[in-house]
């Protein structure tokens, strides 16, 4: 050790650790990630780009360079601006709720309990299970005939007759916003509850002496430091929420009437239903812009909170 | 946190917690019990949580029928392969950007991580082309090289922070006994950092588990779909076969629970890390 220390890279100097600069081995180490991100991720964003401004379609094999045309047809196609409405609704609604109940879930779990344990690993359930499946267990428990939800309802009086949740155009939305708030609501829970560890004790031990009650200590302290972290779940919840796609198609595929396409479902359809790619890419590329805002303004937000807490 | 609480706020922890665990395995819960419930008494108008009388008929539709194990095996394929490329390549991603000295690291990071918020239905389209000019559609090739890059964003982050823990004594230390660059990788930090590599690996193969959109798009035939593809064509011509759906919802689901129950504190950790820190 000591002789190695007092002359450095005198012994083995053939060892390529010291014979190269780290650079080179940081070069040669980030390749492949470079190159799986690069083709699977970069190059179809930049492809869709371009496809987007022609008239791609694998019916009449056309590919021709048509510039806005494909835009200019998106802004005025009612298809489009509804499943947009849907999903900025459905982004929202599900982001908000499962904010908030994500909030109530992990004061809970902030608290000692017996079986504490046993909640948190129950939590991770809805959040592992393939969306495919949640789709298909809430096509199950929402049916309109035997769904055990209309059981429930029907034997509690919430309802007097049998609620036909997501075969009909009112109420088949809200059936997928509860589909996707009970699948990651707890997972939400759990993301908020670190940020909530991260309080420290002292403060709220502090304000208790103080005389405050409790929703004062959570509304002035507790909430205040967690707005970080709330924000930023919320973002990453928002943009997710944004693409939702396995639910909306396996469980309505987009109808009845056209009541729950999203986005993402109607780009699906557009690209492998009618092969129009060019149109296609118009309408994923308007997602991605559409996505895109929606993080600028939360960092914009995030960035502004942050600046007044200081 | 607080040991002198009154009766009432007891209560209403209780009451909260039965909530959630209701609410998380409630559901489930429910669609195992299908899973085991003759078709009429589902269709009875009187549901039970107990099955009675006990079938297994809706599992003998789900394989038999339905040929279930073959999309199982595809699944396995696929999301083993991905797990593996995930953490070799992410492996080295994230010793490079933490133990190497690699200009504006945070930067290349945060590109990374970008990635994984670019809309998949935007890729998609490209994506299919590519494959069809190379002959991939239908193959395991084209999703596991598609998964690789869906889950190598969330590997590189986690494993990177849980590099960024381990002390750089260990480094110089390698270093001065003459240890290269690859073997300090292989030989000292990877070993280490076994249940990180555990957590993220399982990570990895729930994204390619439980991914649906590039299976759908790239897949047409029973020897190459996976299992989310599979179960979302699981219908019948007069009616929705739900006990078959929530027999075979029960197979692919249960040893994935199983898994996450086990490993659940490293998990937590682990993607409140990539969810949230920075």
């Amino acid at each position: 050790m000591t002789a190695a220390a007092t002359l450095p890279g005198a012994g083995r100097p053939r060892r390529l650790g010291k014979a190269l600069p780290g650079a080179f081995w940081a070069l040669i180490l980030l390749t492949p990630a470079f190159v799986s991100l690069a083709s699977v991720s970069f190059y179809p964003i930049v492809n869709g780009l371009y496809l987007s401004l022609t008239n791609t379609s694998l019916i009449t094999q056309d590919q021709d360079f048509t510039g806005f045309a494909n835009y200019v047809q998106l802004w005025g196609d009612a298809q489009f601006w509804n499943a947009w409405w849907h999903t900025i609704w459905f982004t929202a609604a599900s982001t908000v709720l499962e904010t908030v109940i994500g909030l109530g879930m992990a004061l809970i779990l902030c608290e000692a309990f017996k079986g504490r344990g046993l909640v948190r690993a129950a939590m991770l359930v809805p959040w592992a299970m393939p969306t495919v499946v949640t789709s298909k267990m809430f096509g199950w428990l929402f049916d309109g005939q035997n769904g055990i939800i209309n059981y429930l309802l029907l034997h509690a009086g919430l309802i007097d007759q049998n609620v036909n949740w997501y075969g009909s155009p009112n109420t088949a939305m809200i059936t997928i916003i509860i589909a996707d708030v009970w699948k990651t609501t707890p997972f939400m829970a759990l993301l908020l509850l670190t940020g909530l560890q991260t309080v420290p004790n002292s403060l709220i031990e502090a304000a208790r002496m103080d005389g405050a009650k409790g929703w004062i200590t959570f509304w002035y302290i507790r909430l205040p430091l967690l707005m970080p972290t709330l924000l930023i779940a919320g973002l990453f919840r928002a943009l997710d929420a944004f693409r939702v796609f396995d639910l909306v198609y396996v469980l309505t595929g987009g109808g009845p009437a056209d009541s729950t396409e999203t986005l993402s479902t109607l780009s699906y359809k557009v690209l492998f239903s009618t092969l129009q790619f060019g149109y296609g890419s118009a309408v994923s590329t308007a997602m991605f812009i559409t996505e895109g805002i929606i993080a600028l303004v939360f960092v914009v937000y995030l960035i502004r909170q942050i600046r007044r807490a200081q | 946190m607080n040991e002198r609480r009154s009766p009432l706020q007891s209560f209403v922890i209780y009451l909260g917690a039965l909530l959630i665990l209701v609410w998380s395995g409630g559901p489930f819960i429910w669609q195992f019990s299908t899973s085991f419930q003759l078709d009429k008494m589902l269709t009875s108008g009187s549901p039970s949580l107990i099955p009675h009388p006990f079938t297994l008929e809706h599992y003998y539709n789900a394989f038999v029928e339905k040929q279930l194990h073959r999309y199982v095996w595809n699944s396995l394929v696929v999301s083993l392969a991905t797990t593996f490329l995930c953490l070799f390549v992410g492996s080295l991603a994230a010793f490079a950007l933490s133990r190497l000295n690699v200009k504006g690291r945070f930067g290349i990071l945060m590109v990374i991580l970008s990635v994984s918020m670019f809309p998949q239905i935007a890729l998609v389209g490209p994506l299919y082309l590519v494959a069809t000019n190379l002959g991939l559609l239908d193959t395991y090739t084209a999703l596991i090289i598609t998964y690789l890059a869906l889950g190598l964003p969330l590997v590189t982050w986690v494993l990177f922070g849980y590099f960024e823990t381990l002390p750089r004594e260990i480094d110089e230390a390698a270093r001065m006994d003459g240890v290269s660059v690859p073997g300090l990788l292989w030989r000292i930090i990877l070993p280490m950092s076994l249940p990180s590599l555990v957590t993220t690996g399982l990570l990895a193969f729930i994204t390619a588990w439980n991914e649906f959109l590039f299976a759908l798009a790239f897949t047409s035939n029973i020897d190459r779909q996976t299992i989310p593809v599979g179960i979302a064509n699981f219908t019948n011509l007069y009616y929705v076969p739900w006990g078959d759906i929530a027999a075979a919802s029960a197979v692919v689901t249960v040893p994935l629970i199983l898994l996450v129950l086990f490993f659940q504190r490293h998990i937590i950790e682990g993607l409140t890390q990539g969810g949230v820190k920075e």
